[in-house]
């Protein structure tokens, strides 16, 4: 066990740490759900690109700089500690790309890859439907062959980011007689496909954030499909354990956002005993989930893959970030509810957004519950909770 | 940067799981046979000159086998012997390592397994003792084995002979982070002085220390204890069948037992940072100590919660093995400080200063 980093290591910090703070803009960005902060993130994204910094696990000919799993933690630490915007680009980094990697042809990856690191195009994910939220495997949309591709059709919804992205990424059912997670197909979509609609759904802040996204016969070729026909379930999956278990949350977010609280904290001075405790254990959490991140990556560079497991990080991370802004609004008091276009609002009522935000963790991404019940069965081995009757056997 | 043990350390604890698991067997004895209690033990005492690092696996293994011997408060008499060389060192530490004579450090006023003890040390008030037992004091786990303290002896420090007068480090109220031994702090890594401790200000910061380092392989322990709970409990609930199916098959069920395995899991890395930073003589060590005790001790008896729960009534008896874990998980995460004790602690090195937070690394 050695905790210390390598002095490469260290360098790739203090450039990290300088690009930064010469780069960072001094005020914060419009949120990234209206149309002026959108632009602005994706030009945010196209500086860190020219820095080589937007993606830096990736491989050098697709836009990264080939770093190592601890670089990209040191990377991410930097990143937040710097007070630097949200990422707009994360759908496409964190869900789409590890699977353009592992499955995607080389001339997919070239013509996609890129551009998602530079922002150029923004990707949205095609998970959720009206019929499917943490039931992947109940997706309905359709896709159905003709000339030279397939036609889709159907509905998909809570669509982060999609009101203003330029491509989907999603699950189609290939095979009309499938059921369950057979005969589904992983499609890449354009959204300014003839025969696509979005309209923005409203999330608690108030901004579009989500999207719902009707397909009417849209025409994709071949070359967009990712991973094969009918193997959408195996690509969707192959991913979501090796890259929510480490990559999706990195824990530099977290401990900016601990750290930020003890300064709240001490700044407010005088707190009583169950907000000083309460403060303390924000910010323990953050750090278990920064210790937790360096076994997970020590584990992976020894060769372990990712399991069921990263279903205990999901639970862990959502509700560990939920209790801090909880715990950040009971210290602010009466300006706890104040937003940001409030002349008294504390950090640009950051605290609150957050709070809105976080309160979203336990359910995106499939939800606490069944995160739970993945816990409970995968990793506990726990007998499997009744289904239906038509599927018993 | 690497978080994770070695194959052989690793190896270790499986050879002492294996041990443990035997039945019949004098266990204490089996891990002396292999060495358990001389790797904090300098070489040159005899010992095998490892650290806190070496035994994770071992204290994990013996919290999953709820082994009531006192292996955490013999190793930190150890490190403190050592810490403080002299003839105490010189007397004891052969004999620790040799399996000859258990030495204990208690922490608080009742003394664990006193009746096994050769020498018991211990702190009052900032001040080195030994103490004496005197009558038992049954805890509700009776593998405890709690004795009153009849009477204490203050140890005088052997006297300075390598520090220069002036180079001792400030008591350690004025400065818990640094709480480490002599000579830590220049070479970023734990060296058991040459010289011993020099005077008062050192010994009192070797027992801040001796606590932390209790509260750190405590931590550890009960991450093994809780572990094994939640097996013994998904165990029970895959067999267990009500309303025509296993208990276990019930979300409700799963639900107690999948958040006490979050719990686990994410109290395991903190413990074992805290061994990490007491053995290397960390500047945040104090802190580390107390949040991975604080972690470890809430994990444990919510999991001891939830595995009671999910057994029902046959876990409320003494005729099935779980009441063993639930007393260890209990008593420990109200020895060598309870959760809200270190709670406060963590709450005061982060809020009382306004120094930059440090995270190490």
């Amino acid at each position: 066990m050695d905790l210390a980093y390598t002095p490469a290591e260290e360098a790739f910090r203090r450039e990290a740490r300088a690009w930064l703070a010469a780069n960072v803009p001094a005020e914060p960005l419009p949120s990234l759900d209206t149309p002026e902060g959108f632009a602005a993130h994706r030009e945010w994204e196209r500086r860190l690109y020219d820095a080589r910094l937007s993606v830096v696990t990736w491989p050098e000919e697709y836009g990264g700089r080939g770093a190592s799993l601890a670089e990209w933690l040191i990377f991410e630490e930097e990143y937040y500690l710097a007070g630097a915007p949200g990422r707009v680009g994360q759908n496409g980094i964190f869900l789409l790309a590890p699977s353009l990697l592992e499955f995607g042809t080389e001339e997919q990856r070239r013509r996609h890859l890129p551009p998602m690191a530079s922002g150029e195009e923004v990707w949205a994910q095609g998970w959720s439907e009206p019929e499917a939220g943490s039931d992947l495997a109940a997706v309905r949309s359709r896709a159905v062959r003709t000339d030279g591709g397939w036609l889709l059709s159907g509905q998909k919804t809570w669509s982060s980011r999609a009101a203003y992205a330029h491509w989907l990424f999603g699950l189609f059912r290939t095979d009309p007689e499938s059921a369950r997670h057979h005969g589904l197909t992983y499609f890449l979509v354009p959204l300014d496909a003839p025969g696509v609609t979005v309209r923005g759904i409203r999330q608690l802040d108030g901004e579009p954030g989500f999207a719902e996204v009707f397909f009417d016969e849209v025409f994709v070729p071949d070359d967009q499909v990712l991973g094969g026909v009918g193997e959408g379930w195996r690509v969707a999956m192959s991913t979501t354990g090796s890259e929510r278990g480490l990559t999706l949350r990195s824990p530099g977010r977290f401990m900016a956002a601990a750290d930020r609280l003890v300064s709240l904290a001490r700044r407010i001075g005088d707190l009583g005993e169950a907000e000083r405790l309460e403060v303390a254990r924000a910010w323990m959490n953050a750090d278990a989930y920064r210790l937790f991140t360096f076994q997970t990556l020590t584990r992976v560079r020894d060769g372990a893959t990712i399991g069921p497991e990263s279903s205990i990080n999901k639970v862990f991370w959502s509700e560990m970030d939920l209790h801090l802004h909880e715990t950040a609004l009971r210290l602010l008091g009466p300006r706890a509810e104040l937003t940001g276009a409030a002349p008294d609002a504390v950090a640009g009522g950051r605290w609150l957004d957050g709070f809105l935000f976080a309160l979203s963790g336990p359910i995106y991404g499939g939800t606490n519950e069944i995160q739970r019940n993945i816990i409970a069965e995968r990793v506990l081995g726990m007998p499997r909770e009744p289904r239906p009757a038509k599927e018993s056997q | 940067m690497r978080f994770g043990l070695t194959a052989e350390q690793r190896q270790f604890g499986t050879v002492a799981a294996e041990l443990l698991a035997k039945p019949d067997t004098d266990r204490w004895a089996a891990l002396t046979d292999l060495g358990v209690p001389a790797v904090l033990v300098p070489e040159e005492h005899g010992g095998l000159g490892g650290d806190e690092i070496d035994l994770l696996p071992v204290l994990e293994e013996a919290g999953r086998a709820a082994l009531p011997d006192p292996l955490v408060e013999s190793l930190v008499a150890t490190r403190l012997l050592t810490a403080l060389g002299g003839s105490l060192a010189t007397e004891w530490l052969p004999q620790i390592a040799s399996g000859e004579s258990l030495v204990l450090f208690a922490d608080g006023p009742y003394l664990p397994h006193a009746d096994r003890a050769a020498l018991i040390l211990t702190e009052r008030n900032g001040t080195l003792c030994t103490a004496t037992p005197g009558a038992p004091q049954p805890s509700t786990d009776p593998a405890r084995r709690l004795y009153s303290t009849t009477a204490i002896t203050p140890v005088t420090a052997p006297s300075p002979n390598t520090t220069e007068p002036g180079t001792s480090r400030p008591p350690a109220d004025a400065a818990p982070m640094t709480a480490t031994a002599p000579g830590a702090a220049e070479s970023g890594a734990f060296r058991p002085s040459a010289g011993g401790a020099s005077g008062a200000a050192d010994v009192r910061s070797l027992l801040v220390e001796a606590r932390d380092r209790g509260a750190a392989l405590t931590a550890v322990y009960l991450v093994g204890v809780a572990r094994r709970m939640i097996d013994m409990a998904v165990e029970y609930t895959r067999e267990r069948t009500q309303f025509g199916r296993p208990v276990g098959s019930f979300q409700a069920v799963k639900h107690h037992l999948a958040n006490a395995l979050v719990a686990v899991e994410f109290a395991r890395p903190p413990a074992y940072r805290a061994a990490y930073s007491l053995a290397r003589g960390s500047r945040t060590a104090s802190r580390d100590a107390s949040m991975a005790k604080a972690m470890a001790s809430e994990a444990a008896l919510q999991t001891a919660r939830a595995a009671l729960q999910v057994h029902g009534a046959i876990g409320y008896t003494l005729e099935y093995d779980l009441h063993h874990w639930l007393r260890r998980a209990w008593t420990l995460s109200t020895a060598w400080g309870t959760p809200t004790h270190h709670h406060r602690q963590v709450a005061s090195l982060l809020l009382d200063s306004e120094e930059p937070l440090e995270r190490l690394p």
